[in-house]
């Protein structure tokens, strides 16, 4: 470890928040907002890999990508958050071993 | 060790802890907080790798609105959530598994390879030392950039179609005002004169 910051720092830093977004769709299996929640985190961390190539390569495009990243989280999270509105309205849960409504 | 190093490890252990809290939390609304935390400590990150812009614009499209859309929600649904966590470590030994293996292929993938540099010198938009953060994007943004840029405004004006056409329901025995209506009644519809005898009444 050197005393400047390096891509390796970032994309270590990245590599963690991943695998606790993926760990934690594991851990909370019943629980659909929080299922939504390390979806945020994951993004979060490609958000983060592709701002430090950014600042690495010297290209802005990378910060470009981040933004429409960005963009699709929120409209994610937006559309989510209100399929788990009316799933909570019809069944009265939001449980995952709940949903099984269109299975045949 | 330098000013901006102390900060990245200030930032990033305080991001990681906080994710850690965001999964492991018994609490959603302690959940939703401490995803704002990480958002928060990410942007801190954004801004020592550069990107003003992306750091100031994670704080308020994550923390003034997806967390707060989070928060809404979470209080707003009536849920055992104590119940809902019962069979939390029947899969945690899986997930652990995975997300060892995962870890360890991305720090792999992350500590051995170098970029090569022909790569760094042929950048598609290269960052000018002399223009700040937020003016260079806008002037990629509108120009070279433009039809993404639509692409994305596209892409949030369907998300929210999606989320009204998803939640609006139409309750029946509801009075809802009816300006046609209103706008059409007639003078006949609505008042009839009626001569009254003295002394009889109606």
């Amino acid at each position: 470890m050197g005393l400047e910051i390096g891509l390796g720092h970032y994309l270590t830093v990245a590599a963690i928040l991943f695998t606790l977004g993926v760990f934690g769709i594991f851990l909370n299996r019943k629980n659909v907002i929080i299922i939504l929640m390390s979806v945020e985190l994951i993004l979060l961390a490609v958000n983060l890999n592709l701002v430090a190539f950014s600042a690495h390569l010297g290209d802005l495009q990378g910060q470009v990508f981040a933004l429409m990243i960005l963009t699709v989280a929120a409209a994610e999270a937006a559309i989510g958050l209100a399929i788990l509105v009316i799933f909570y309205r019809n069944r009265g849960s939001i449980a995952v071993d709940d949903v099984n409504m269109m299975k045949g | 060790m330098t000013l901006p190093l102390f900060f990245f490890y200030v930032f990033s252990i305080v991001a990681v802890a906080s994710a850690l809290m965001v999964i492991a939390s018994r609490n959603p609304v302690h959940s939703v907080l401490f995803l704002i935390l990480t958002f928060v400590n990410a942007a801190g990150l954004f801004l020592l790798a550069g990107a003003e812009f992306l750091a100031l614009i994670l704080v308020v499209v994550y923390v003034g609105a997806v967390a707060v859309l989070f928060l809404f929600v979470v209080m707003m649904l009536d849920v055992d959530f104590a119940e809902m966590r019962s069979g939390m470590l029947q899969y945690a030994p899986v997930g652990v598994l995975v997300g060892i293996v995962l870890l360890l292929e991305l720090l792999l993938v992350a500590g051995s390879f170098a970029v090569s540099p022909e790569i760094a010198r042929s950048a598609v938009v290269p960052i000018d030392g002399g223009l700040e953060n937020t003016r260079a994007l806008g002037q990629i943004m509108y120009t070279r950039y433009v039809y993404l840029f639509q692409a994305a405004g596209a892409v949030l004006l369907v998300a929210m179609i999606g989320a009204i056409v998803l939640t609006l329901r139409h309750k029946v025995g509801v009075k809802r005002q009816d300006p046609a209506v209103q706008v059409g009644r007639k003078r006949s519809e609505t008042l009839q004169v009626v001569k009254v005898k003295s002394g009889q009444g109606l």
